[in-house]
């Protein structure tokens, strides 16, 4: 049988929305039984998209994050949507310790840090009307490693 | 910003970091930081991990921002605590490049 599980969180692009976002996250995930560091990996990859959202996409404004995820099997999929400012390159943007905000300390590793942590990443934007970065992981890969979480012992 | 995460013992400013440093929580270090670094005589900035659970690239560029503000005054910064997690972060971001790496 396949095991299909979906959520969908609409929040205001906030910092402290950045916490929520990787608890809903987190939470949603501990069904697949995750080891600590594939929850650590994929909490890092959704903080990263929200943040970018709220700073590059809205520029620190309040407007609508759309954050979700869906669990196939053994993947998870988490989907952040903006509707800000878009990214006009987006292969430069990805490209490590690039950043359009110096003055701000942005080090430049938000998409490194989701490629890095996810098996995917599909990053769409428009400029004017928003980005989607939709990012996927395998889950249960390292099954017989320790400290699972949800694990008996 | 809770201050008690601010330890001064002479010229050395401890920085006891947060369970999770984020983008919202490095805003809010970096500003009180910036204060205290303004207003006061600091010869060394030790960012203390000890308590820290998890972190993104924001606590990157905090904690580089403010490496850069100490050197430019002459003093030295260094990194406690660092847990295996954040370690690999700091190694990907590039800070051990600029901030020595410390056997615990």
């Amino acid at each position: 049988m396949r095991e299909e599980h979906h959520m969908k969180l609409e929040m205001e692009s906030r910092s402290e929305n950045e916490g929520l976002a990787r608890t809903v996250v987190a939470a949603f995930l501990l069904r697949m039984n995750p080891t600590v560091e594939e929850m650590n990996d994929v909490k890092t990859a959704v903080s990263e998209a929200v943040t970018n959202s709220i700073i590059h996409g809205y520029g620190n404004e309040v407007h609508k994050i759309i954050l979700s995820a869906d669990i196939l099997e053994d993947c998870i999929t988490v989907t952040v949507e903006d509707f800000g400012r878009g990214i006009p390159d987006i292969e430069r943007a990805m490209e490590p310790m690039y950043t359009t905000c110096p003055a701000l300390e942005r080090s430049g590793m938000g998409f490194s840090f989701m490629e890095a942590f996810m098996d995917e990443l599909h990053v769409t934007s428009s400029v004017g009307k928003g980005t989607v970065v939709r990012m996927k992981k395998r889950i249960g890969r390292e099954k017989a490693g320790n400290g699972s979480y949800g694990s008996a012992d | 910003m809770n201050r008690q995460i601010f330890h001064k013992e002479g010229a050395t400013l401890r920085i006891m970091l947060p369970r999770e440093v984020d983008h919202h929580a490095a805003e809010e270090i970096r500003s009180a930081a910036d204060h205290i670094l303004e207003t006061e005589l600091i010869g060394q900035l030790i960012f203390d991990f000890s308590g820290t659970e998890f972190m993104d690239s924001s606590g990157i560029g905090m904690i580089l921002g403010r490496y850069k503000r100490v050197r430019f005054m002459g003093g030295a910064v260094r990194l406690t605590g660092v847990s295996e997690r954040v370690g690999r972060l700091l190694a990907m971001g590039g800070v051990y490049q600029m901030i020595g790496k410390e056997e615990e």
